[in-house]
């Protein structure tokens, strides 16, 4: 039983990350119908940041770790990525808009690739140590299974932010407007919203979640590397799609789901299966519901 | 009497231009025409699902993993049972195991495509790409599992039997193919599937059944794409990665949506713009990846559109181009 | 409708533009080709392959070369794929007319070179395959690191004879052709001595989190955990396994080594164990200029591979070295025109290589056997407070 609930917390603290990313895919999905490809290349870029940050802010050792520190280096990544996220709107997806829905997901694979090779570029191939800008502690919980303060931390943080998406796009007149141009771009922008300055708002946003996501697993898994944005990029659409994609709460359970199940067919299948079991449940899932778990299902206007 | 000499006259060129090439053009020329060639077949066939059909797949490498791993076995484990363990002394026999293995690669992976498109029946766009692209990820873990094919190692030991000529021959037949198909009655019912599926289903088109085809036909060919490259270079499943789905994708899309001269130019520009770019070293794969930007920006509708190219200025055989929303 | 021109004509220009700039012909040096993975998965490597090459091969020229001759080393990329890596040789020689190939370092990418360089005649020295079959493609082909089976084999015995575990785990890179095979053969060797696996488990190359693995393993209580991947993965691993409670020493092989495996493990590893090729602090004079000069121009210190491609690159240029002193006629026809008298050159040179007897390498002394493999000691680390320590060295 020590063996589930240790399989089953280090699930949650993993899945949590694939959530966090999963909201990105999930929000320019809702208000583009874009897979956003280059979204797993934001996140490793938000890690890099977050690494340079913390280099020339001093933090990098275990005596010099403090939690102030290291919210400074989340909120500086979460901008600098934002910042791209805005910049790769603007330069490659804005001018596309209008055409067709693959000719903008070609791009968006161009974006991703050039990020990739522009990192391996910029910042070496090799993987690089991020700094312990959180001094790392092991924690016992009942029954012997063990946790570290890091791993809360990830759940806290993405909890935390994933509260904040919420209140902001239920509560906020600028949330309000997010809701509505995915609801149908054309009304909203007759209705007097501007349409350009929400997609713009919603990439900052995504990126600035993947970002966070970097962040997180930069402290719990201390090695970033260019091409790390690659597989969990895939799963975290994955768990969107699993959520029902454009569904905000759905991402946030296909991620959790996407984690906590890798973990039980470790545990209990066969490690050399656990990237394809992923989506054998997913496949399972959407022949039972075709739109995802939370995923309304469009009936089709003739 | 032109059914029978098309094909002998496709042949007689096919094995001519290969005679030449290997004579005039040096290994490295070669070697690439051939990477184009296989690419063809992989951008045609995903072009009958993607650009003609309309169904949105990102799952190609997988059916080609298929087709290279079904057909690499075959000749290695089935051919020297079949034909005597000495069977590659000869050339003919050595030529008629190869058809066969060619031919087991399509006819698995045709199965692995009606597997892939029985969930079209209930999926629609991007959940549908979703479960292509999982079925891509799940074969390859599954061959990296496998002993018998060499899991991790890689295959070793498939006889490297493919020239220019095969793939060539390939390339022509899965274009006659694919063309014969647009032209028919079937091809006009997979575009009025592209063009709007709610309206083909009023109008008596069975749609389900069209769909699942176009993935069988389009694996079948992937499959065979697959089977030629397995005899033409070291069986790894990292050839067959997510990234070489999203090149096979670019190529359609680049090309044009829809027309098979432009999948095959845009399979042909991307194989060889890699090559073409290698002078600038380390920044190859950045050029590369910008220059698929700026085209896609400058060209939404990809080089070709929905045209297609001809040598005869007369003889437009354009699709149909209506605008839709898509 | 599009007629044929507008499109041929700007493409057959572009293709006239890059092979123009193909062409600046350089006199009196000798063509190297290497090829590598500079891009995709494991960029890492390449990359490092491409450091040891080059710091021997400028040194070399700083030298004067061979005979007065400069060595230029012309890379290509092969995506860390297999078939980019055959196109990649095939340009390489056919193109560029190299005079020899250097590369690579997965087994999967050297196989499905391999047969190009054997059938052009041209030699292929791999830094880091270990797959056995590499070298049998052809007598062409040479290796100057440890075969699976051998390093498999040694790390067995010091698992079951000197440390006295009869009670192992193993945790494997599925993805990866060298992490595969040396588990396999590791599992052979020490079943063989009587051990037993307790438990058997895969990661992917590239992953970054393995607690699930790790909790299996920890359950089936291994008294030590054998990782024969990077140090890409294991600096992780260890530190992950240190997390969930697990004390248990961990072996390795040589692609542990590189500093990046400390400074993410950080105290994690400490009692553990693996295989390398030389110890940093060895006071031989050949591994401190190279360590010295590595960190001097890449400020990092070597890992394994990049001393292993310092290694390819020394018994290549030291081949060509005696064929000029020997038979300067042939070691002039070498990048001569496609002919006999080049043919029959190269095939000396080849034979060069096949009689390295001794090679002073970093990674020890270097004789190649009947099998072109690299017959070599092996040296085995431990890990303490952080730092590496010399354990002991292993005949072949």
């Amino acid at each position: 039983m020590q063996e589930f609930f240790q399989q089953l917390a280090n699930g949650i603290a993993w899945g949590s990350i694939y959530a966090l990313i999963a909201l990105g895919y999930t929000m320019v999905y809702g208000i583009l119908r874009l897979i956003n490809f280059a979204h797993g290349d934001v996140y490793m870029v938000g890690a890099f940041a977050a690494y340079f940050l913390a280099r020339a802010l001093g933090v990098g050792t275990v005596s010099s770790a403090s939690p102030l520190m290291a919210a400074l280096v989340l909120l500086g990544s979460m901008i600098i990525a934002a910042a791209l996220g805005v910049l790769i709107e603007l330069f490659a997806y804005r001018p596309v808009r209008k055409s067709s829905r693959l000719t903008a997901l070609i791009t968006a694979i161009g974006v991703s690739l050039f990020l990739e090779n522009a990192g391996i570029l910029l910042f070496g191939a090799d993987p690089k140590f991020f700094p312990q800008v959180i001094a790392p502690r092991t924690i016992q919980l009942w029954g012997g299974v063990l946790v570290t303060n890091h791993q809360i931390t990830v759940v806290l943080v993405s909890l935390v932010l994933m509260v904040g998406l919420t209140l902001f796009i239920q509560r906020t007149r600028t949330g309000k407007a997010m809701r509505a141009v995915a609801f149908n771009r054309d009304a909203a922008s007759l209705m007097g919203i501007p349409v350009d300055r929400i997609i713009t708002i919603t990439f900052a946003i995504g990126s600035a979640l993947a970002a966070a996501a970097g962040f997180l697993v930069g402290l719990t898994n201390p090695k970033i590397e260019p091409l790390m944005g690659i597989m969990p990029g895939i799963k975290a659409f994955v768990a969107a799609v699993l959520g029902g994609i454009g569904s905000i709460p759905g991402a946030m359970i296909g991620g959790l789901l996407m984690g906590i199940s890798e973990y039980m067919v470790v545990g209990y299948v066969s490690s050399t299966y656990r990237d394809a079991i992923a989506f054998v449940i997913l496949i399972v899932v959407l022949l039972i519901r075709p739109a995802g778990l939370l995923g309304r299902n469009v009936t089709e206007k003739v | 009497m032109r059914k029978v000499v098309g094909p002998l006259l496709a042949i007689a060129i096919v094995w001519g231009i290969d005679w030449a090439a290997s004579r005039a053009l040096n290994p490295y020329i070669y070697r690439v025409l051939v990477l184009c060639s296989i690419n063809v077949m992989l951008a045609l066939s995903l072009n009958l699902v993607n650009g003609i059909t309309g169904q949105f797949s990102i799952g190609h490498a997988g059916f080609m993993a298929v087709g290279a791993y079904a057909s690499a076995a075959y000749t290695v484990y089935a051919v020297p049972l079949m034909f005597g363990a000495h069977y590659a002394s000869s050339g003919w026999l050595t030529a008629a195991a190869f058809v066969l293995a060619i031919l087991v690669g399509g006819l698995v992976s045709a199965v692995a495509g009606f597997l892939v498109g029985l969930p079209s029946m209930r999926l629609r766009g991007d959940y549908l790409a979703i479960v292509t692209l999982g079925f891509g990820e799940i074969i390859r873990v599954a061959i990296l599992n496998i002993d018998a094919v060499g899991g991790a190692r890689g295959f070793a030991g498939i006889p490297q039997v493919t020239t220019l000529a095969w793939v060539l021959g390939g390339a022509w037949l899965t274009y006659a193919v694919i063309r014969n198909i647009m032209r028919s009655y079937h091809g006009r019912a997979l575009l009025a599937i592209r063009e709007d599926e709610i309206a083909a289903e009023a109008l008596g088109v069975p749609t389900t059944r069209y769909k699942v085809t176009a993935f069988v036909i389009g694996a079948f060919f992937a499959g065979m794409a697959g089977a030629l490259f397995s005899h033409y270079t070291y069986l790894h499943t990292n050839s067959f990665t997510f990234m070489k789905s999203i090149e096979v994708v670019i190529m359609v899309v680049l090309g044009g949506m829809g027309s098979l001269t432009g999948s095959i130019l845009g399979a042909v520009l991307l194989t060889a713009l890699p090559e073409l770019l290698r002078f600038a070293s380390e920044l190859r794969l950045v050029i590369y990846s910008l220059l698929l930007i700026v085209l896609m920006i400058a060209r939404p509708q990809g080089i070709l559109g929905r045209r297609e190219l001809s040598f005869r200025r007369s003889r437009a055989r354009s699709a149909p181009t209506p605008t839709i929303a898509a | 409708m599009i007629r044929i021109r507008r499109i041929v004509l700007p493409l057959l220009a572009l293709a006239a533009f890059a092979s123009l700039t193909g062409c600046a012909k350089r006199e009196a040096e000798i063509k190297v080709g290497e090829y590598g993975s500079l891009t995709g998965g494991t960029a890492t490597f390449g990359a490092s392959s491409k450091n040891g090459i080059e710091l021997f091969v400028d040194n070399l020229n700083a030298q004067g070369g061979i005979g007065g001759m400069k060595v230029h080393v012309l890379v290509e990329d092969d995506q860390s794929k297999p078939e980019e890596a055959a196109t990649a040789v095939n340009k390489l020689i056919a193109q560029d007319g190299v005079v020899a190939v250097l590369g690579e370092v997965a087994s999967s990418r050297s196989l499905a070179a391999a047969p190009i360089c054997q059938n052009a005649g041209v030699p292929m020295i791999s830094p880091s395959s270990t797959n056995p079959k590499v070298t049998e493609i052809g007598d062409g082909i040479f290796r100057v690191c440890y075969i699976d089976p051998f390093q498999g084999m040694v790390i067995a015995k010091f698992a079951k004879n000197t440390l006295h575990f009869s009670k192992g785990a193993i945790f494997r890179d599925n993805k990866n052709d060298y992490s595969v095979g040396l588990a396999n053969y590791f599992t052979e060797s020490y079943r063989g001595m009587g051990g037993t696996i307790v438990s058997d488990e895969a990661y992917s190359e590239g992953d970054q989190d393995f607690k699930a693995q790790l909790t299996v393993i920890k359950s089936k209580k291994p008294e030590f955990i054998f990782v024969p991947g990077y140090y890409t993965e294991v600096g992780l691993i260890a530190r992950q396994a240190r997390e969930l409670g697990i004390t248990v020493p961990m072996l390795g092989g040589d692609g542990w080594v590189s500093d990046r495996l400390l400074e993410i493990a950080q105290d994690a590893l400490n009692g553990s164990y693996f295989v390398n090729h030389y110890w940093e602090k060895d006071p031989n004079p050949t591994v401190q200029t190279f360590v010295q000069n590595y960190v001097k121009r890449y400020n990092s210190t070597p890992d394994g591979l990049a001393a292993l491609a310092y290694d390819a690159a020394g018994v290549l240029t030291n081949a060509m070295k005696e064929l000029q002193q020997k038979d300067p006629k042939a070691f002039g026809t070498l990048s001569g025109p496609p002919n006999a008298d080049q043919k029959a050159a190269r095939g000396k040179l080849r034979e060069l290589i096949a009689a390295t007897r001794d090679y002073p390498g970093v990674t020890g002394r270097i004789t190649l056997d009947e099998h072109r493999n690299a017959v070599k000691p092996a040296v085995f680390l431990g890990i303490e407070k952080g730092a590496y320590t010399f354990v002991a060295t292993v005949e072949p």
